[in-house]
């Protein structure tokens, strides 16, 4: 593709920012933040509270400073064609990275299911051994919590329950999207707006009943992160979801934002699709979890 | 063509010049500027590194306890590894991506010049915090850089420091790695076609592939220990249900591609170096993409050769054999073709050749190790012994330090301006040489012998290959001063203005970089060449356009 649009030289040029001091201000932000972090999580005698705090106020303060930033640069048309194609080629790598991270909590979760479950009940000449020596009373089956019992006995969370009405919600705000897309491509911003209204509702009902649903499983269910490797699997897998889809609230709620300053125009607006395929991807992952995680 | 843009000069006429002092370096943009810290960073913890080499050397020098504890021992192991591995060789390959990848393509800077300058400076305060673990109660991790649960879960105060450490250098990675394959795709100069670019940016944008499917992977790996560790999940617990043999699946799931996005640069640097000394083009270009390409591919089905040894079942072992046996395919092609390309050239041997040649060989052995230890039954035996330790650091010393070296002294002219000190250069080149070999040769033998690796202590039988070993170490280490005399020589002029460089700066050298003044103006190509054929500017010398 980039072969085709070399071939008449595009002689406008490439917008370079000027020199900001924001990537580095950022950098102290993550790292008073994880610092605060490490001191709390192996207790030690420094103010915690005080560093997480102040790096996550100064990280949220920057960038926002910087997305308004190039949100300006954007609507004072320093962005030409190829600036755009950068935008979408690095969103796309982006997304594409995400979805690495999701295949390595997928992959534990594979792993477990059909292969280390299936050797501590016993499966395979090495699991013979296993089992026979170490735990002689455990059964492969999933979910488990291991020969260990490990979090002690819990139920699981029926799919057919909230999980489903999640499903729906966020499958239709990927449509409800895609309407406000639509209406923004043909100008019509209230539309558009509302649309995105819309979206951002679906967005918020989903992680309200994703947060009742755990509420049920620690009090009702028993089911909790340490629930062996079926509660490690579902809650790292259900929560980096989850905060994906917060994080993707937000976005929505950006660039609502923007629409109502006037943003954006008909035929450029990447930072809408930017978040739009954002949206599209976290729907995906969802639908993944749900078969993976909650039916199978 | 510079004419058409006057009327769009007004917004960024900042952007001529430097800024002035530190807050240069702090706010910076310019990928010239990030190339160089990146490669300062990178000599800074190649030095780090090399200190604790010597602390390990020094201490094996002989048998018994001299100098550390074996606490301490296993501390400067790990954190050799990291340091050299995340601190080193990575970013000493992304500076070199930043300097060299927009001015072989043609173009202004890296597309996204912001986030570079994020990556970058994310790299010093993660590794400040990584090494700051050495003063903490407990000391810095000591497991082995692989990590591996549950021993790595004993760790003490210095633990979440290590993971986060190693979030942050990730995303480094990746932002850097999203930067140059979009670069690469959307900024080639008119007539840069995907098939005319150098080698070195064809190897950069599949390191980058690289880094963008696996350093996502290592973040979740190391979410997993630190929330097993504080947060009661049992992913690498038996007891409940999960498997620590998991973890290795999912680190070297990783780690391996991650061994050649430290070895697929050097390849696109040696391939640039051969050919303008040997004065013929590159032999086999189209099959060197598709052999950089296919040792990519195959990189992602070979994990499971650094665990043949915990009970993977037969089928696995055999899978994993034979797919390791194949990357020989693709390298050989590589070899075949740089030797090719030597081949009835005129050949002339300034340092940068002789770095390239060196490491066509020394690699080669790497290599060959390598064959070795990819066979299972042949593991069994090799697995955790000196055997490993030498093939690694062949194919990483020889290997990838020497293409940094190499790339260095090929491209400082046009960096700075001025010509290094040839003399000095071959002396580094020969001591280099002569010390690594002296250093990792008879570690080969050790292991075969039988002595494990990461153990402060040996039986006597192994004490002469070891003192031989442990000579070469700080001989190599020592030889490197002149390595940073000759840099900073250069960027310092110290040996007067008899010592400038041209613009092509070597008589065989092809490529935009060379149609350009040394030093390269501070933003090479505003306005894009229009590339030839022959991979060079049509209109003549294309620094006419650049400001």
């Amino acid at each position: 593709m980039a072969t085709d649009t070399h071939a008449t030289p595009n002689l406008s040029r490439y917008f370079v920012p000027a020199p900001s001091a924001w990537p580095f201000c950022l950098t102290i932000a993550l790292i008073l933040t994880v610092y605060g972090v490490s001191g709390y999580l192996e207790d030690r005698a420094i103010p915690t509270t005080a560093l997480i705090c102040a790096g996550a106020a100064l990280g949220i303060f920057i960038i926002f400073s910087w997305f308004r930033g190039v949100a300006m640069e954007s609507e004072h048309g320093m962005y030409n064609e190829q600036v755009s194609r950068t935008y979408r080629w690095g969103m796309s790598w982006f997304i594409f990275s995400e979805v690495m991270f999701f295949a390595a909590f997928f992959g534990a979760l594979f792993y477990a299911r059909t292969l280390s479950v299936e050797w501590l009940g016993g499966a395979g000449e090495k699991g013979f051994i296993t089992n026979s020596i170490l735990w002689p009373h455990f059964d492969a089956a999933w979910p488990t919590n291991g020969p260990g019992h490990v979090g002690g006995a819990f139920e699981i969370v029926s799919p057919w329950k909230l999980p489903l009405v999640n499903t729906c919600l966020l499958l239709t705000s990927s449509v409800t999207i895609t309407m406000a897309h639509h209406a923004l491509k043909a100008a019509h911003r209230r539309a558009c707006i509302l649309w995105m209204l819309v979206t951002i509702a679906l967005g918020a009902t989903f992680l309200y009943c994703q947060a009742t649903e755990y509420m049920e499983a620690y009090k009702e269910l028993n089911l909790t992160l340490g629930s062996g490797v079926y509660g490690s699997t579902f809650f790292m897998l259900t929560g980096f979801h989850g905060l994906h889809v917060t994080l993707g609230t937000i976005m929505m709620i950006s660039i609502t934002g923007r629409l109502l300053f006037g943003h954006f125009k008909p035929e450029s607006h990447f930072g809408f699709e930017g978040v739009a395929w954002y949206w599209h991807f976290v729907d995906v992952v969802w639908v993944g979890l749900f078969i993976f995680v909650y039916i199978l | 063509m510079a004419h058409a843009h006057d009327d769009a000069h007004g917004h960024d006429d900042h952007a001529h010049g430097p800024d002035k002092g530190i807050m240069r370096w702090i706010k910076t943009t310019n990928h010239k500027d990030l190339g160089t810290l990146y490669l300062f960073f990178s000599f800074t913890m190649f030095f780090i590194g090399g200190l604790m080499s010597l602390v390990i050397r020094a201490e094996l020098f002989q048998p018994g306890l001299q100098f550390v504890d074996p606490e301490l021992f296993n501390q400067f192991t790990t954190m050799h590894a990291l340091v050299m591995i995340f601190g080193g060789v990575m970013p000493g390959f992304v500076g070199l991506a930043n300097w060299m990848v927009p001015m072989m393509i043609g173009c202004s800077d890296l597309a996204l010049p912001r986030v570079n300058n994020w990556g970058f400076w994310l790299l010093p305060f993660a590794f400040t915090m990584l090494l700051s673990t050495f003063f903490l109660p407990g000391g810095a991790p000591a497991g082995g850089w692989t990590i591996y649960p549950p021993l790595v879960l004993q760790t003490g105060n210095s633990f979440p420091l290590l993971i986060f450490a190693i979030h942050l250098m990730g995303i480094s990675s990746i932002t850097g790695a999203i930067n140059v394959v979009v670069t690469i795709l959307n900024m080639r100069a008119p007539g840069m076609t995907l098939l005319k670019m150098p080698l070195f940016v064809w190897t950069w944008l599949i390191t980058a592939y690289l880094l963008i499917a696996v350093m996502p992977v290592l973040a979740g790996a190391v979410t997993m220990l630190l929330t097993d560790k504080y947060f009661g999940t049992s992913f690498f617990n038996a007891a409940g249900g999960g498997d620590p043999v998991m973890f290795e699946h999912i680190f070297w799931f990783f780690g391996h591609p991650e061994v050649y996005i430290m070895i697929l640069p050097a390849f696109g640097i040696i391939s640039s170096i051969i050919p303008t000394f040997a004065r013929k083009p590159l032999f086999g270009y189209a099959s060197m993409v598709y052999a950089v390409a296919s040792i990519a591919f195959l990189s992602f089905i070979v994990w499971a050769h650094h665990m043949f040894t915990v009970g993977i079942p037969l089928a696995g072992e055999l899978f994993f054999m034979f797919s390791t046996m194949l990357i020989a395919v693709p390298t050989g092609v590589k070899v075949f073709n740089w030797i090719a390309t030597m081949w009835k050239g005129s050949m002339t041997y300034e340092t940068p050749m002789l770095f390239a040649i060196a490491f066509v060989f020394l690699f080669s052995i790497g290599g060959f190790s390598g064959l070795s230890l990819a066979l299972a039954p042949v593991d069994f035996q090799y697995h955790n012994t000196y055997f490993v330790v030498a093939h690694f650091h062949y194919v990483l010393v020889p290997g990838a330090v020497f293409s940094i070296i190499a790339a260095i002294y090929y491209w400082i002219p046009k960096w700075t301006g001025r010509m290094y000190n040839e003399a000095a250069g071959k002396w580094h080149f020969w001591l280099s040489s002569i010390f690594i070999n002296v250093t990792f040769f008879p570690q080969h033998f050790l292991g075969l012998a039988g002595m494990p690796r990461r153990i402060p202590d040996y039986a006597v039988q192994f004490t002469d290959f070891n003192m031989v070993s442990t000579v070469g170490a700080f001989g190599f280490f020592i030889s490197q001063f002149i390595f940073i005399f000759n840099i900073l020589a250069c960027c310092y002029g110290w040996f007067g203005r008899q010592r400038n460089a041209t613009a092509q700066v070597w008589e065989g050298a092809t490529g935009l970089e060379w149609s350009v003044p040394s030093p390269a103006p501070y933003h090479t190509f505003e306005d894009p060449p229009l590339v030839g054929d022959d991979g060079m500017p049509v209109h003549g010398n294309a620094a006419a356009h650049a400001h």
